[in-house]
């Protein structure tokens, strides 16, 4: 009997439900063993992200000889924090798509009755799990060095970070793979990453605390998406001042925002796809 | 009901082209300009279930573009094309459990990993169960002559070895429509032989149907009965090999070795002489008068040894693109010979 000679089953909820679990287990584990073969590599991409690390040595010291906000401490533990965001949220889901795109290795993923996406998540996801270990390590050694920054932060606000930090990185997943898009109409659409880059490295919190910031400009830029990459779950975990529902709200609207330029994006791009190469 | 239908498939892509130098190049930044290549022409042509079909043309004659229409990977830009009455652009579920591409040298298994795991992750995309996919992994690699091989990372793979468990990465959901983009390129004889082989088997043990491009004929001759030309984005010829050489091949080749030598004109007498060194002649004679001119050359020769051969089918196909049959001699689209199915 042929396959095509079977009666065609009925797709149900349960058979759906169970099909995303396998496919979800299997491309976890088999993308964090791909991860694993690349372990030596992994710390260097772990120690690329101290940029927070640096900036904290710079802000600390001048924390010590003016007048801020945020004492030294403060400061230690914020940009502590950025680098834990940081090493949580790293994307390069656009250098892989464009690579796929102008080489017409999507052609293999587009054959099968799966979204070319998840493979891209879920290698992200699974490179996370093989980061931690490192991760630890760093931070184990920071507080070390920075005894008094050491914190216990309350149960609440740690279960409200990591639902942040969870966000932040759907959303830097979400906006690079969009802007991956533009793959199927330029051949190195890594340029609007690098664009995209200057606003986050000033807007996101990463060089300096929103509280920081000029109030106006502040205020503007919590209505974009750079605050949500990192300063947003920073402040959340930290109990600084800023509004943490409309934060998640704005957060979601920004994601919806996204998909939907990204699904159009995507249909659009298939039509011009030439899969050269291959 | 055929399983492949294809009427009046066309692709036409824009290409940038820009003038060398540094003008050129200053005229292509501030007014870059295209011209549309006709990639594929207006093809048609219908595929019966458990059909394989070879798909032959020199480089660039539009064929492995066809291929990327019939699934899905591109869009046509006029035209149908239903593959298991699927639209093959819109890459419904159903149509993508159905059919499987492979491209020789060109690889969907994980680089760095065993090809166990990416096996994994396309049983699981298909949703077959870890008993069942076991029970298919082993049975393929039982076909390919492939074990301990799958538990090692791909990259540690000979080319031949890679191809096999490429080929088991593309066959686990059991495709009936199998597409193959030069599935033997690069493999060395025998390599060859056992993807042939396994192809042959596949297709007879699961009726599948296949489309194959090759360079090489001994690909063709060996799983295909139907071949398709095409040749600068147009169809030439649909049917069967043999109708192929009776088509662009109307003379055969009789060699004889003679007891004595003749004279050259009194050779010619019995048709047009291809070679002719001390005994050994060569005449390519018309397939219609062949009888005849054997019975005459036996008959007035003076023949010890005499045989009758085709020329080989590379020679005929290449002489078929190097004329350009269609476009220069203004022929319709597409012949067929009696035996191939209509269309």
């Amino acid at each position: 009997m042929t396959p095509s000679a079977l009666p065609p089953k009925k797709p149900s909820l349960g058979r759906n439900l169970r099909r995303a679990l396998s496919i979800t287990r299997t491309l976890l584990s088999v993308y964090y063993a791909y991860m694993v073969e690349y372990r030596a590599e992994l710390m260097f991409w772990v120690l690329s992200g101290s940029l927070p690390l640096i900036l904290l040595g710079v802000w600390t010291e001048a924390a010590q000889g003016g007048s801020f906000a945020l004492s030294s401490a403060d400061f230690a533990r914020y940009f502590l924090i950025v680098f834990l965001t940081r090493q949580l949220t790293v994307v390069w889901v656009i250098w892989d798509v464009e690579k796929e795109v102008v080489q017409g290795k999507l052609s293999f993923r587009l054959l099968q009755p799966l979204d070319p996406v998840w493979h891209h998540f879920a290698g992200h996801a699974a490179e996370r799990l093989a980061r931690i270990p490192f991760i630890a390590v760093l931070i184990g050694l920071f507080f070390g060095l920075y005894p008094e920054a050491l914190w216990m932060p309350s149960p609440t606000r740690l279960i409200l970070f990591v639902i942040a930090v969870a966000l932040a990185f759907c959303l830097r997943f979400l906006a690079q793979y969009t802007f991956a898009m533009f793959a199927f109409w330029i051949e190195r659409a890594v340029a609007i990453e690098r664009f995209w880059f200057l606003f986050y490295l000033f807007l996101s919190g990463m060089a300096a605390p929103l509280a920081m910031f000029p109030p106006a400009i502040a205020q503007i830029a919590m209505w974009t998406p750079f605050p949500y990459l990192i300063y947003f779950p920073v402040a959340v975990l930290l109990e600084l001042d800023t509004p943490v529902a409309q934060g998640f709200g704005v957060m979601l609207l920004w994601l919806g925002l996204f998909g939907l330029v990204n699904r159009y994006l995507w249909r659009k791009g298939l039509q011009r796809y030439s899969g050269m190469g291959a | 009901m055929s399983i492949i239908q294809v009427h009046n498939l066309t692709k036409v892509y824009p290409v940038a082209f820009k003038q060398p130098g540094l003008k050129g190049t200053v005229n292509h930044f501030f007014n870059r300009q295209y011209k549309y290549v006709e990639a594929v022409k207006g093809v048609s042509f219908e595929l019966e279930p458990g059909e394989v079909v070879g798909f032959l043309g020199p480089n660039g004659a539009g064929k492995t573009t066809t291929l990327k229409m019939l699934t899905g990977l591109i869009h046509p830009s006029s035209g149908d094309a239903r593959v298991s009455g699927h639209v093959p652009f819109k890459r419904a579920t159903p149509f993508l459990r159905q059919i499987s591409l492979i491209m020789g040298q060109k690889q969907q298994l994980i680089w760095d990993l065993p090809a166990l795991d990416s096996l994994k992750i396309n049983a699981a995309i298909y949703g077959i169960d870890n008993d069942e996919a076991q029970r298919r992994i082993d049975e393929l690699a039982e076909m390919l002559g492939l074990s301990r091989q799958l538990q090692q990372p791909v990259r540690k793979l000979s080319l031949g070895e890679r191809m096999k468990a490429e080929l088991l990465a593309a066959l686990l959901h059991r495709p009936t429509v199998l597409f193959l983009d030069e599935p033997t390129l690069g493999l060395d004889v025998n390599a060859q032989e056992a993807v042939r082989r396994f192809l042959r088997d596949y297709n007879d043990r699961y009726n599948a149907t296949l489309i194959l491009t090759s360079h090489y004929m001994a690909d063709i001759t060996a799983l295909c009965k139907r071949v398709l030309l095409i040749h600068q984005g147009q169809l030439i010829y649909d049917g069967s090999l043999d109708g192929l050489l009776a088509q662009f091949a109307p003379c055969r080749a009789v060699q004889l070795d003679l007891g004595k030598a003749y004279d050259r004109a009194h050779l010619e007498t019995f048709g047009p002489v291809e070679q002719a060194e001390g005994r050994s002649v060569r005449f390519l004679v018309e397939r219609d008068r062949l009888t005849e001119t054997v019975s005459r050359l036996l008959a007035e020769l003076d023949v010890v040894d005499l045989s009758v051969t085709d020329p080989p089918i590379e020679e005929v196909i290449g002489q078929v693109f190097e004329q350009g049959q269609v476009a220069d001699q203004g022929l319709a689209p597409v012949m067929t010979d009696s035996s191939s199915p209509s269309i």
